[in-house]
């Protein structure tokens, strides 16, 4: 049976789709993925696409599914690389896919996860600060 | 004798005065082309078509010209007249390459039966097969113009949709003309495809050049927006008219998910804003 493998790279998650994915191994590869996010606390899911070339509706809905259940496990989706026929087949279906972040390649991805990592840290240090003016 | 004497056998009898006949008939037009078409040309052209008319007409059979004997004459005059209409012939022009061989039939016709009542007979059955011919002309012409046409469509929807790249990962994409559906569907693939190339973050659409948005064009624009956004590249819309602002609004069109900006160069100010560029006039040192 074949699997996506999910790599832990920091803070941050790293899976690559290199074969075209099918029902049964884009729901294996949710379920994976949620398991993982929460074993290792992850901040941030970067999922590389670049190698895929067919999408259909049901796996347009599992990457805006990953993206929503990663969400609510506070890590934030990036999915990168996506193909031009396949953003224009997805949004042609409908699945304009609004909750999911994207980049170009996983380079611009991973600068995003970053990014926002840095943006999420400086918000609690923010708070904490607040928290000790409101002590004092 | 001379009253039993079949169309066919009349005609093969003169081919000769009647490929003359035809000539003449063909260079009296007014109309004629010589810069289209050499009179060598047009003499070696009408002699083959001649002689598979009369290989057509062999068995006398001129009622029906659906069957078999004629198609081999209906191919030759479908390829006359595409080739006709390619070379930019009047269907005036085209038209009269076969009524003039129906003028130089009569004639020889009308010399050949003495008989007036079967002159007129097979005059009327001539008449009718000519007919048909012409149906054929024109009916290939036209198809001949048409394929011009659809080239010609097809060459400017290629043309008038460049991407341009504006500065290092800034795309613009001025778009002229009406978005049809697949026009979008050129535009959305040109762009995605330059995105791809150029590693770019951001895309300007332009639509100062589209005439009238109405809510499929604003579909489409919404359609192209979001898939480079599936890209991950950012996209803005400018050059929205008045005009246009309102008929969006009436017409009810939510685009508040999507930047939109006056014109092209708003937008690329906020993409410099975005990619943290600044343009700043240079200081002269001596002057100060």
């Amino acid at each position: 049976m074949e699997k996506i493998p999910i790599l832990k790279m920091g803070d941050f998650l790293l899976v690559t789709v290199q074969i075209d994915l099918y029902d049964r191994l884009a729901l294996n590869l949710e379920a994976d993925l949620v398991n993982m996010i929460n074993k290792h606390q992850a901040k941030g899911v970067l999922i590389d696409i670049s190698a895929v070339n067919i999408v259909d509706s049901f796996m347009g809905r599992i990457l805006s599914n990953i993206a929503q259940m990663s969400k609510i496990l506070d890590a934030l989706t990036v999915v990168v690389g996506m193909q031009p026929a396949v953003a224009i087949t997805l949004i042609e279906l409908g699945l304009p896919m609004t909750g999911v972040r994207t980049a170009l390649n996983v380079e611009k991805g991973m600068e995003l996860l970053k990014r926002n990592r840095i943006l999420d840290s400086e918000e609690e240090e923010t708070t904490s600060t607040d928290e000790d003016d409101s002590a004092e | 004798m001379a009253a039993k004497i079949t169309v066919y056998q009349a005609l093969n009898k003169n081919a000769k005065k009647l490929h003359e006949d035809w000539l003449t008939q063909q260079m009296q037009d007014e109309g004629l082309r010589e810069d289209l078409i050499s009179n060598e040309e047009l003499r070696l052209e009408s002699e083959e078509f001649l002689k598979t008319f009369l290989a057509a007409i062999k068995d006398d059979l001129l009622e029906d010209s659906n069957s078999s004997n004629f198609d081999k004459l209906n191919e030759m005059l479908a390829g006359i007249s595409i080739n006709r209409a390619r070379h930019g012939f009047s269907p005036r022009e085209t038209g009269y390459y076969i009524f003039s061989l129906k003028q130089a039939i009569f004639k020889t016709l009308e010399k050949e039966i003495t008989d007036l009542k079967k002159l007129y007979t097979e005059i009327l059955r001539v008449n009718k097969l000519i007919d048909s011919l012409a149906t054929v002309t024109f009916e290939t012409f036209i198809r001949g113009r048409e394929e011009v046409i659809i080239r010609q469509t097809n060459e400017i929807s290629d043309i008038s949709t460049p991407v341009i790249q504006v500065w290092d990962n800034i795309l613009a994409l001025p778009i002229i003309g009406t978005l049809d559906s697949s026009r979008t569907q050129v535009v959305m693939e040109s762009l995605l495809m330059k995105i791809v190339e150029t590693e770019s973050t951001i895309a300007i659409l332009d639509i100062s050049g589209v005439p009238a948005v109405d809510s499929l064009v604003a579909q489409h624009l919404i359609k192209t927006v979001s898939a480079t956004r599936l890209m991950g590249a950012e996209c803005i819309i400018s050059g929205i008219r008045p005009e246009i602002a309102q008929t969006i609004v009436h017409l009810g069109i939510d685009l508040s998910g999507i930047n939109t900006k006056a014109s092209l160069s708003h937008a690329l100010r906020f993409a410099f804003q975005t990619l943290r560029l600044e343009v700043r006039k240079k200081t002269d040192k001596t002057a100060s």
